[in-house]
């Protein structure tokens, strides 16, 4: 036994688990942040290795002292930035919603308390 | 022995009075944020009651350590362009933390890691096993942490004799303790908070006056610390400098490049913070402001590092006490004189405080938690006794890492870092994704991957050549390396991920009804823990 300290519920978690409610929360994940994760570890690997293996392109000047390097590795950042923004703006959109609703459907009558 | 080894025109007793201003003032914050500390929940986790943004805030404060501060800007201005990539795998990181690990652990978890690893699989060998893992890569940390604190001491105190310097780490440390045991979670979040209010507001002042100094105009700065450099300036704006020496070297460099962006999103402590919330929303508000935050520091440390290259070059820097730790503070003294290194140096100490107090808090936690709560009395014992253990082991941990620090005082130990962000990324990481998103994963894959992942980062690197066989290894005296990386992660990572798979394909155990109760908690919040109203 945990310490979790669960309440003693005879819910039937994977009949909530096959709902077609939940299956599309999941999916809805899924889809966001599987590619976005493959994304962005790709486009960091690139990164690294042209800055591993092609110090020549990578020294390239494109305007005064600043080189295709610089430019690269601030790019990193600006998709970052960009990348959180994103995902934030979905998960307000299209994530939130349809949780808070399964939610508020399992609890049910019992009180939700706290601030969720 | 003399203050003319430290820092020139330093002032050691300005220095020391800053510092000891900060040390007041959030001891005074700490004792009141003691007031509301009564249950586990609040010293674990600050009662879960901190907004996204001030959580956000305190993991800047928790994830800014006195490497990325000083290691990062110095590395910039001696190493140039290598510098940088450090930075860019440590902010690139925390997208895994936004995208796959911050909200739903934050729904399935209460205080520990152990907590999300062990929920659909055998509690005990599972939460030993994850606070094992927490306790090694909180602890080499703190080590890394508190044996640098010798060295910054050296260079910013002026005080050099050995037996001062341990008197100084011993301070450091109980003090640390004192946040620990008194603030709990809160206290601590709240010196997390106050110290990356300085750091960053420091270095703000520092980026804007170095960029006035050059028009604002960064091709003229970059123009500076070439100019400073001599002969080899040109090679500071681009990749290869300090890794592209050997094909083993570049090597190194993708394996240490890999552990950063993996390390992040594993590290216990970091972790452990996003129980500090009220809900998942506010865990992922959380992550946003942290990434915001850590992006722009780093963006100003490229600034301070070329500035440093630039207004004190690379040579100064390389010679002065403290290495290229030096670069920031120097680079304050050349802006600012005597009272912009002082509050430079005051930071500086903040940062190490407040990292300390960070780790100690997990691993006391972990340890009492998941070994004594649930692995040694099997759950059957009260939060006021956990909260007990918590509290002696934090001074124990706070005991050792003291002792520990001031041994490994003047070693150079900067490769544990480099192992603990291998572990995490080798044994927490795969362990925390094939919980959340693998219906198979079972007790024997979580084991193998995380004592595989453990043992093989550091079979690695106490073989490699940051231990033993290079003129800069910990040891010189004997040479026992065959693995030629610096860092396991190239070997290490791939293998906790195949070990995952592999014990868990190897084993019948399955749990159909936990996983779809972990599932549903994880992505709708349901039955998460909830907020204390004090």
């Amino acid at each position: 036994m945990s310490s979790t300290e669960r309440p003693p519920d005879e819910r039937d978690w994977s009949e909530v688990q096959s709902s077609a409610e939940f299956v599309e929360l999941r999916r809805r994940l899924r889809v966001f942040v599987f590619p976005m994760t493959g994304f962005f570890l790709l486009w960091y690997l690139v990164y690294v290795l042209l800055a591993d293996y092609a110090h020549g392109f990578m020294a390239t000047k494109v305007f005064g002292n600043v080189n295709v390097g610089l430019i690269l590795g601030l790019l990193q950042f600006a998709s970052t930035f960009v990348i959180t923004g994103v995902y934030v703006r979905y998960a307000n959109r299209k994530l939130d919603p349809l949780a808070t609703k399964l939610r508020e459907d399992i609890e049910g009558a019992t009180p939700a308390g706290g601030a969720g | 022995m003399t203050l003319a080894q430290s820092v020139e025109g330093n002032n050691p007793a300005l220095n020391i009075g800053i510092f000891a201003a900060f040390v007041v003032i959030t001891l005074v914050v700490v004792f009141r944020a003691s007031r509301n500390t009564k249950s586990a929940s609040d010293y674990y986790a600050a009662g879960r009651a901190f907004t996204g943004p001030q959580n956000g805030i305190a993991i800047a404060g928790d994830y800014l350590s006195a490497a990325s501060f000083l290691g990062i800007a110095g590395a910039i201005a001696v190493n140039g362009y290598d510098g940088f990539l450090y930075s860019i795998g440590f902010l690139v990181a925390w997208l895994v933390a936004l995208l796959l690990v911050a909200e739903l652990l934050r729904n399935t978890g209460k205080f520990t890691m152990g907590d999300v690893l062990a929920f659909r699989m055998k509690q005990r060998p599972v939460r030993a096993a994850a606070a094992t893992s927490t306790l090694i890569v909180s602890f080499f940390y703190l080590l890394a942490q508190m044996a640098g604190a010798g060295g910054l001491v050296a260079l910013l105190l002026g005080v050099t004799g050995t037996g001062a310097q341990a008197l100084v780490i011993a301070v450091v440390g109980v003090i640390m303790i004192v946040y620990v045991l008194v603030g709990g979670m809160k206290g601590t979040t709240w010196v997390q908070i106050i110290k990356a209010a300085l750091l960053i507001a420091g270095a703000l002042v520092m980026t804007l006056w170095v960029l006035a100094k050059y028009g604002f105009n960064l091709s003229s700065l970059l123009q500076g610390a070439v100019d400073k450099a001599g002969a080899v300036g040109e090679k500071l704006l681009s990749p290869g400098k300090q890794y592209g020496a050997t094909g083993t070297s570049k090597l190194d460099f993708l394996s240490l490049g890999i552990a950063l962006v993996l390390g992040t999103a594993g590290l216990p402590h970091v972790l452990m913070r996003f129980y500090t919330v009220p809900t998942a929303r506010e865990a992922r508000r959380s992550v946003v402001w942290a990434i915001g935050l850590i992006g722009v520091f780093y963006l100003f440390t490229l600034v301070l590092g070329y500035g440093a290259g630039a207004l004190v070059g690379p040579d100064t820097i390389s010679k002065a006490p403290g290495g290229v730790n030096s670069a920031a503070p120097l680079l304050a003294q050349a802006l600012g004189g005597p009272v912009l290194l002082g509050l430079i140096a005051a930071i500086a100490f903040a940062t190490i405080l407040a990292v300390v107090a960070g780790l100690t808090i997990t691993a006391s936690a972990s340890f009492a938690h998941d070994v004594y709560a649930n692995v040694i009395r099997r759950g059957k014992t009260t939060p006021a006794a956990e909260v007990r253990v918590a509290r002696i082991t934090a001074v124990v941990i706070g005991a050792v890492a003291i002792a520990g620090g001031i041994l490994a005082n003047g070693q150079n130990v900067a490769f544990l870092v480099a192992l603990a962000f291998a572990v995490a990324a080798s044994a927490n990481l795969p362990t925390i994704l094939y919980s959340l998103f693998w219906k198979r994963f079972n007790t024997r894959g979580a084991l193998w991957s995380i004592y595989g992942g453990l043992i093989s980062s550091i079979v690695l690197i106490v073989f490699s050549p940051a231990v033993s066989g290079t003129a800069k290894s910990m040891i010189t005296s004997v040479d026992f390396h065959w693995f030629p990386l610096q860092n396991p992660g190239i070997i290490s990572i791939p293998a906790g991920f195949l070990l995952g798979w592999l014990g868990t394909v190897l084993s019948k155990e399955r749990d159909p009804g936990k996983q779809a109760e972990m599932e549903v908690r994880a992505l709708t919040g349901v039955g998460a823990e909830k907020a204390v109203a004090h």
